[in-house]
């Protein structure tokens, strides 16, 4: 008899275990500023975007905001990251942190950095989004997606971005691009070929009214 | 070699190939034409009688489900008109016990407030004053002549004044007794309110007990329909049940509205408890806590009905001696209460977690707060409601009940006229197939017409040859 209940908490700890769901349902966000010379005067519309994510992220999401320089595939350049809590109330605060944080880093910024290392900072954002374990990753770059490299850097291999949706914010047009659009679209087009080629998904919103459509499939 | 090729008969003239097919297959059709006819009724009567006996059993099937729901119905009905019975009779006795069971002492308290009043009457009754001897004396005095005697005079004076003194003495007498019959009469006056009072309580219960004793008539009478299976106590008991069954329905309707609001109370703060983000299966861990919680305590609420007898969802409950089913009463009702409090501080830090939310947002989109009205008013009802509703929720044991009785019958009477739907179905499609059989022979005919108009032509002709011949037989009799 004794052995017959105590299968009773067995079957209940197998049945929870069983219904228990493995797939994670959190979201991982990191975001790319562009902080070189011919950007850097947007940093304050990042900010608006910034605050709408925090509003939108949940407890247990991840978000990290990192800047685009001239070597960006480095920890140091990470602005602020947070797995936010499981606890609501717990999570406002790290909210208010967060935005404190990168308030700070936009008052910062005075002069911008002379090359942009994309390449990098995606390198960056896959390793901390598969660090996180998120269910969904997104990676947003927030810069006119015109890379220039130091000289020695070596950044014409594949990235690895399986699993992640890239989405370029407020690609602006250079002042080359107005005299050859091509060139604008020769830009997007590459970046949307070693994305895709990486596994990646993307997407490009240059409407920033249309902030929903961010974490938007 | 295909199709085509068997129909080309004549090849390089399709038009006279045509012609041939059709003449041969006219000619096909006509000689078929018999077997072909009873081919086809076979098989519509086949199929019509396959539909047949398909529309019959389930007919059948229908018959028996509205059988079998007509037992459920008597029985049920029978059950709640024997302890409707039962109520009245307990009501009756109560009535009884509480204003009859007293009626010997008001009896005897009547009795002698009748002796009472009997005794006063007598007592008061007005006994006239036995004539005094002296009222003779006087009498013969004044039959005496006086004749102007002196002394005669004087007597008469002092009997004149003795007889007025007595009458004053017995005047006063009269007006004393008369005076102490009055206050006999007066001291009996309680003695009738009382006495009236007492017989109007009597007659106030019996009146009471007529109007039971003719609710009860009108119970039994039901009852004894029921018991005797007549199709008007059928009726009445379905009609009963529809009604029933759309009432709890409408009640259990908002009662999950309820409950859809209890769990808006408390589905944001079990988030604090349990975790934001974690999930089972493709829900919230704290959308679920939430929901448990209130499931919780709709199952202590039907513990709570069942243990209180108002509702025998659970016979084990009901069964259950009468110590033991009070101390369920105390347990459920301690959880019930225990809930209630803990939804009410949920609902509290629900409110602290909203606003602190509304606080993060307005900072987020960098709007000055607008002035906000600092009142405790919204806390306090969230809290109130979150400690109502699981009270609320508890009684959702009597609606329950009821939509499950009901449903039974509800979902019986529409097994039996989905069953009868379907028995019109498959007649009417037997019914089809029989007059498609007929419509197919009459085509065949119709493709075959060239060769039976023939046969009809000759068959008259023969009809008309034959007549002709009989007829010239009778006229050369004749």
């Amino acid at each position: 008899m004794k052995k017959r209940l105590s299968l009773i908490p067995i079957c209940l700890v197998l049945i929870v275990g069983g219904c228990a769901d493995t797939t994670s349902h959190s979201k991982g966000v990191y975001m790319l500023l562009d902080s070189s010379g011919t950007y850097s005067n947007e940093l304050t519309g990042a900010q608006s975007i910034i605050n709408y994510l925090l509003g939108t992220l949940e407890p247990g999401d991840s978000f990290g905001i990192a800047k685009i320089d001239s070597a960006s595939f480095s920890e140091k350049d990470i602005i602020a990251k947070m797995t936010f809590d499981k606890r609501p109330s717990v999570t406002n605060k790290q909210k208010r942190l967060f935005k404190q944080k990168v308030e700070d880093f936009v008052r910062s910024v005075t002069k911008g950095s002379a090359y942009t290392d994309i390449t990098g900072g995606i390198l960056q954002a896959s390793e901390y989004l598969n660090e996180t374990g998120a269910g969904k990753k997104y990676i947003l770059i927030f810069s006119d997606l015109k890379e220039d490299l130091k000289k020695g850097h070596i950044r014409d291999f594949g990235i690895l971005v399986s699993g992640c949706d890239v989405v370029a914010l407020n690609v602006t047009k250079l002042r080359s691009d107005n005299i050859d659009p091509r060139e604008y679209y020769d830009r997007v087009e590459k970046w949307k070929a070693r994305v895709e080629a990486g596994g990646g998904n993307w997407r490009m919103i240059n409407d920033l009214g249309r902030l929903d459509a961010i974490l938007g499939s | 070699m295909s199709l085509a090729d068997l129909f080309n008969t004549l090849p390089g003239s399709p038009v006279a190939s045509a012609i041939v097919g059709l003449v041969v297959a006219v000619v096909v059709l006509y000689l078929a034409r018999t077997p072909a006819h009873k081919a086809l009724y076979s098989l519509s009567h086949g199929i019509q009688e396959g539909f047949r006996l398909m529309a019959e059993a389930v007919l059948r099937g229908a018959e028996s489900v509205g059988r079998r729901n007509k037992e459920v119905l008597m029985s049920s009905g029978a059950e709640a008109a024997e302890k409707v019975i039962e109520r009245e009779f307990e009501r009756m006795e109560a009535v009884i016990k509480r204003d009859l069971g007293a009626y010997p002492s008001i009896h005897r308290s009547m009795a002698d407030l009748v002796t009472r009043i009997d005794e006063d009457y007598k007592e008061s009754a007005e006994v006239p004053p036995p004539p005094p001897d002296w009222v003779k004396a006087v009498d013969s005095l004044a039959k005496l002549e006086s004749r102007g005697d002196h002394w005669l005079g004087n007597i008469l004076t002092e009997v004149h004044k003795t007889a007025v003194t007595q009458h004053k003495k017995v005047m006063e007498e009269y007006r004393n007794a008369l005076g102490a019959r009055h206050a006999l009469l007066e001291k009996m006056r309680p003695h009738w309110r009382k006495l009236s009072q007492a017989l109007d309580h009597v007659g106030k219960s019996m009146t009471g007990l007529q109007e039971r004793a003719k609710v009860i008539d009108a119970h039994v009478a039901k009852y004894e329909e029921i018991r005797n299976n007549t199709d008007k106590a059928a009726r009445n008991l379905t009609s009963s049940a529809m009604t029933q069954f759309f009432i709890s329905a409408l009640v259990l309707l908002i009662a999950i509205g309820g409950a859809m609001i209890n769990f808006n109370l408390i589905a944001l703060p079990m988030s604090e408890m349990v975790g934001g983000g974690s999930y089972i299966g493709s829900y919230r861990t704290s959308d679920i806590a939430a929901l448990v919680i209130i499931l919780v305590e709709l199952a202590m609420g039907l513990y709570l009905m069942e243990s209180l007898r108002i509702t025998r969802l659970f016979p084990i409950i009901g069964q259950m001696d009468d110590k033991m089913r009070i101390r369920m009463i105390w347990v459920t009702f301690t959880i019930l209460l225990v809930l209630a409090g803990v939804e009410s501080a949920l609902a509290f830090m629900r409110d602290r977690i909203a606003a602190d939310m509304q606080a993060l947002r307005q900072t987020l989109a960098q709007v000055e707060s607008p002035h906000t009205f600092n009142s405790w008013i919204p806390t306090i009802g969230q809290m109130v409601m979150g400690f109502i509703l699981p009270f609320a929720l508890a009684f959702v044991a009597i609606p329950l009940e009821s939509f499950i009785q009901s449903s039974r019958t509800v979902l019986g009477e529409a097994t039996a006229a989905i069953l009868r739907g379907m028995a019109f179905v498959f007649r009417l499609l037997g019914d089809i197939s029989k007059y498609a059989g007929e419509f197919l022979v009459n085509l065949y005919d119709l493709l075959a017409f060239p060769l039976l108009w023939v046969e009809n032509w000759m068959r008259h002709r023969k009809e008309h040859m034959d007549m002709d011949e009989s007829e010239t037989i009778i006229s050369e009799e004749v």
